[in-house]
């Protein structure tokens, strides 16, 4: 094990007041910590030391919660490839490091405090379709519904999405399109989202716009960000179910009935 | 009526359902860029190729089809600058404070100033079509720039192009403009098939090289024109 000295320049912010970089010395950093291990680390000194601890977002640090953020060196959760901050490990950097840590920013992800913003607005668009309607009580039988392996690994590979927001932050647009596709085209690729792809998709889209999420400028820096790897292919399922879901609402409205009053 | 339209404002409304007409008008734009440079290489076959091509597309429908094609052309072009100004306004809107540090991985510089190269490339336009379409500050409407074409007296648009492109600062202004055109397509054109839908794992590095291909293409062939005559003298 060796040790490192690191500078931080670490984000400090309470809500709705401005915020500014604070610049804290972290030395002998064990290089087998992890990030959030650096944090705690540097925290416990703030605090013997009489200071306020930087505030940060954190729950499993098993890189399965997506509580995780924070912005390190201008990318999402760090430089290592599909890894989120919590199993990030500092022997990725070097003694003698500068280390920008920033909240992830985004209008619709507003700082709550330091390095901790309010990612609601995932949970809100995650209710307005991100879900299967099915009768509660009798449990289905688990395989009665054929689903082929091709579509149940895609869909599968698209649940992997963890709803951190990574994608948002590393988007010059913060752009939502990589979360919401990867529900959307979760749900619409199998058998018991079909039912309601068109409604889903029109409101997972309709709530992210009321968000005040950017727009997709298909510049893929969400995919390359992503810790669980997401592909922007989903971006393009999501726009093409989007653009089916909206013309059938404007030209062909709902299924006619054989018993209508007129 | 309102049945139909509420649906089709909401699309509107909508952050896809813009990029959806950004890209359908981009992809006529595409094509139409590409149709332009074939007809004026015309210039490289002599004075009569051009000269009757130019004629044709005039009285094309008896004169009305060129009429069509540019209220066509400005449909696309007032809807694709009003989409992305507005779709560009909302993702500043959508960030708030900036990074102090941002990195980025993957996306090309191209990618990132498409607003900046499209502006660019409408001033380019509106001059264009000052110099050569108007012909606004110059005498190419004059008696000067009218030929004989098989007993038809018609525009001379060989004499046009050559005399346009022999002062140095309008070659130089369209080599620049197709500069930021090569940009644009570059993003632009594998874009459009991403935002259409029609991206698979499997075409999109097809899509990729399709796209700077073509830019390529765009870019040599229409830098031919001023390069062949201001700098080596074609025509001249």
């Amino acid at each position: 094990m060796s040790l490192l000295n690191l500078h931080l320049k670490v984000w400090r912010q309470n809500r709705g007041q401005s915020g500014h970089f604070q610049d804290i010395e972290a030395p002998e950093i064990p290089d087998h910590a992890s990030f959030l291990e650096m944090m705690d680390i540097v925290n416990e000194r703030l605090i013997s030391a009489g200071q306020e601890p930087v505030a940060f977002d954190h729950d499993c640090r098993e890189g399965i919660c997506g509580a995780c953020s924070m912005q390190i060196n201008g990318v999402p959760h760090g430089p290592e490839k599909a890894t989120t901050t919590c199993q990030l490990h500092m022997r990725k950097f070097r003694t003698g490091d500068t280390i920008w840590i920033e909240p992830f920013r985004a209008s619709a992800f507003p700082v709550i405090k330091d390095l901790i913003v309010d990612r609601s607005g995932f949970d809100r668009i995650q209710q307005a379709g991100g879900f299967v309607t099915v009768r509660t009580g009798a449990a289905p039988d688990a395989n009665a519904i054929l689903i082929g392996k091709e579509v149940a690994d895609a869909a599968m590979d698209a649940a992997e999405c963890i709803g951190c927001g990574a994608c948002v932050a590393a988007c010059k647009n913060a752009s939502a399109m990589l979360f919401v596709s990867a529900k959307a085209g979760q749900l619409n690729s199998l058998p018991q989202g079909k039912p309601e792809k068109d409604r889903r998709t029109l409101a997972l889209v309709r709530q992210m716009d009321k968000e005040g999420f950017g727009n997709c400028t298909n510049q893929y820096e969400c995919e390359a960000a992503c810790p669980k790897g997401i592909s922007v292919r989903w971006i393009t399922k999501l726009n093409r179910d989007y653009a089916v879901a909206a013309m059938k609402e404007a030209f062909v409205g709902q299924q006619e009935r054989a018993e209508g009053g007129e | 009526m309102s049945a139909v339209f509420d649906p089709l404002f909401r699309f509107y409304a909508s952050s896809i359902g813009k990029k959806l007409l950004v890209a359908l008008t981009g992809a006529v734009l595409v094509v139409f860029v590409l149709g332009h440079m074939i007809g004026n290489l015309l210039v490289f076959a002599g004075p009569d190729a051009i000269n009757e091509y130019g004629h044709l597309l005039q009285t094309s429908l008896h004169g009305v089809g060129v009429w069509i094609a540019r209220l066509g052309l400005l449909a696309a072009v007032v809807v694709h600058i009003i989409a992305t100004i507005q779709l560009t306004r909302q993702n500043r809107a959508a960030r708030g404070d900036a990074y102090a540090k941002h990195k980025f991985q993957v996306s090309s510089t191209s990618s990132r100033t498409m607003i900046w190269s499209g502006l660019t490339l409408l001033a380019f336009i509106i001059y264009h079509l000052l110099h050569f379409t108007i012909r606004a500050g110059n005498d190419y409407n004059g008696a000067a720039y009218k030929t004989d074409l098989h007993g038809e007296t018609v525009h001379n648009v060989y004499k046009m192009v050559i005399d346009g492109f022999s002062w140095a600062p309008a070659s130089i202004f369209y080599i620049i403009a197709m500069g930021l055109l090569y940009s644009h397509l570059s993003h632009g054109v594998s874009s459009l098939f991403q935002t259409l839908g029609f991206t698979t794992h499997r075409n999109a590095p097809m899509f990729k090289t399709f796209g700077h291909l073509y830019a390529t293409l765009i870019l040599v062939g229409n830098c031919s024109i001023p390069v062949a005559i201001w700098l080596f003298g074609y025509g001249r």
